[in-house]
């Protein structure tokens, strides 16, 4: 469904990717790991174009969308939900639902609706929040919100950048079980996580980033089993 | 104070209807023609500062400029009515699109500045226009201005007293508000205020920041140049000095103790602003340091404005307090 070929992303004079491949097939959950400043983010904002790519090559769906502008991106059904929350803090739960319907054109009334229902089951406590404004979440609930507007585009994949970061664990758990679920929707789910125990426990399989380069892969399986996973990343 | 929003709230088709009767009977109770007079300014400005206040309220981008727009739509009708025999209502359309044409060409540098960097081109923008108006005399009058602008006819109805502006003005406020209130309320709207909450946030949902940004910009300055072709209509006679980087401000100073990001805050500031030009004016120039001291005040205990909610992003310091705090007690309850 996703390729990744050779991908290389420049800031200026600093490389933050070398040299990415990897693959996401369809309805699986696919986890990229890794520390601080390995990439992760940098791949998802080139995935959804949101910074210049200085080589490499990105199909979805068979279509080259290394040069596509983000919405034509958005618009062939990738929904990408940044790091860091950034929700929309002084519009309302529902007002920042809404939003996420900007990016498909074809929704109809009927099919918003809908969509508006299903978050309200994968997410009963947005419910109870429609009129507040997002600011006034707590951390949990704005990451919540920010993953069920991603949704309202009613997407085919959806990237997620470090959903659980700053959060307890608590409600890590809820944010990863609400992952699965999506997957079941019959969704797509491209993670990022520094938490890579719990992310590997969910994902199909995982590759792992160190310094813009893919360092390992395999099947979550066999990484939670690798010795060099194990010290890095598992605290074993 | 929550009780009587709720009452607002409930009742809100009640209270426009009836602020809106007070509207077209006030004037009618017998004031003199300079009163009558003050409250064409307290409406005309409602509408600019509506106007600018869809730039830097609802999109978030902080444009110093509008001046120039007003100033683009007024020379535009007094150009051509005192020229040509036509008629001012289409000369007035096209005083907003010209006004527009304008907003877009100068959005297009804007859309990949942020911050300081495009209230600079817009602030330099505004000054460019005054500038040419000030010295392309054979189309402008240079520093004479354009004097003898003919006065509107509607249907035989002759627009020539205060009075009679005063509905017209009111008429315009109306139109801009309600179409303003339809457009933030739709796709549209939408795009802009997710650009003013977070910009890369839009992008990830496939908002074409660009296209909104440049349409925000130009439908703001379309409304700055109606007005201005009404203004140029009203007072018979403009010259360049009307249009200075003071007069921006003056409609910002609006804006901002009225409330960004609403619809009814410009129209409270320009009541305020107004209201005290009036009442301040024994004191001569010296009110501009009582405005000067007033927005400074507002930045300080209010910077969402008058009419702003308490849970604006701009009155972001209190909510994020209040937000983890919150986050706290709920997460680490097992
Ligand atoms: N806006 C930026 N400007 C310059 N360098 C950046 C920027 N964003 C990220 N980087 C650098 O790119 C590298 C990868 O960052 P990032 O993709 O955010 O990593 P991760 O998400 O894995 O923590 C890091 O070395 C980081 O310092
Ligand atoms: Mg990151």
């Amino acid at each position: 469904m996703l390729k990744i070929e050779n991908l290389k992303v420049n800031y200026g004079y600093i490389q933050a990717l070398e040299d990415i491949s990897f693959q996401v097939k369809e309805k699986e959950i696919v986890t990229l790991i890794g520390s601080n400043g390995a990439g992760k983010s940098t791949t998802l904002m080139a995935i959804s174009g949101l910074v210049d790519k200085t080589g490499g090559k990105i199909t979805f769906d068979g279509q080259d969308i290394t040069h596509m502008r983000p919405e034509r991106i958005v618009h062939l059904g990738i929904a990408h939900v940044p790091e860091g929350r950034r929700i929309f803090p002084s519009l309302t739960v529902y007002e920042n639902l809404l939003t996420g319907t900007m990016g498909n054109r074809k929704l109809t009334k009927q099919r918003q609706k809908e969509l508006l229902e299903e978050q309200y089951e994968l997410f009963p406590r947005l419910r109870e929040r429609l009129n507040q404004v997002g600011g006034s979440l707590s951390g949990g609930e704005q990451q919540m919100l920010a993953v069920a507007r991603g949704l309202m585009m009613d997407p085919k994949m959806i990237m997620l950048d470090e959903p659980s970061l700053g959060l307890a664990p608590i409600v890590v758990e809820e944010i990863f079980n609400m992952i699965v679920r999506i997957r079941d929707m019959g969704k797509t789910v491209l993670l990022i996580e520094q938490n890579a125990s719990m992310a590997l426990a969910i994902a199909d399989r995982g590759y792992v980033l160190v310094n813009g380069n893919v360092h390992l892969s395999g099947s979550s399986k066999e990484l939670l089993s690798n010795e060099e996973v194990k010290k890095a990343y598992l605290g074993a | 104070m929550n009780r009587l929003k709720e009452y607002v709230k409930k009742n809100q088709k009640m209270i426009l209807i009836l602020i809106l009767a007070f509207a077209v009977v006030f004037p009618l109770l017998g004031f003199e023609k300079s009163t009558i007079r003050i409250f064409c300014r307290i409406l005309m400005y409602m509408t600019l500062a509506g106007s600018l206040n869809i730039t830097n309220g609802y999109s978030g981008q902080t444009s110093l400029g509008h001046a120039g727009f007003f100033c683009v739509g007024a020379y535009t009708a007094a150009i051509i009515t005192t020229r040509f025999e036509v008629s001012f209502w289409p000369i007035m359309i096209l005083a907003g699109i010209f006004a527009a044409v304008v907003g877009l060409i100068i959005s297009v540098p804007t859309i990949r500045l942020k911050g300081i960097y495009l209230s600079i081109i817009t602030l330099g923008a505004s000054e460019v226009i005054r500038i040419l108006a000030l010295n392309w005399q054979s189309l402008t009058g240079g520093s004479f201005g354009i004097k003898g602008i003919p006065r509107p006819v509607f249907f035989g109805f002759e627009f020539d007293s205060p009075l009679k502006f005063y509905y017209l003005f009111l008429g315009i406020a109306l139109i801009f508000l309600f179409v303003s209130h339809r457009v933030i309320n739709s796709r549209v709207g939408r795009s802009w205020m997710s650009i003013r909450e977070n910009e890369l946030a839009a992008k990830s949902l496939g908002v074409e920041c660009s296209a909104a940004k440049m349409m925000n910009f130009a439908f703001g300055a379309f409304w700055a140049g109606i007005i201005g072709a009404v203004y140029a209509v009203y007072v018979q006679y403009i010259d360049s000095a009307v249009f200075t980087l003071d007069e921006g401000f003056n409609i910002m100073s609006m804006v901002i103790i009225g409330g960004q990001g609403t619809l009814v805050g410009p129209l409270v500031g320009s009541v305020v602003v107004n209201g005290l030009t009036e009442v301040l004016r024994p004191i001569g120039v010296w009110r501009f340091v009582m405005y000067a001291a007033l927005i400074i005040v507002m930045m300080w205990f209010r910077p969402q404005g008058l009419m702003g909610a308490s849970n604006s992003i701009l009155a972001g310091g209190k909510v994020k307090m209040k937000a983890t705090g919150k986050a706290k007690r709920k997460e680490t309850t097992p």
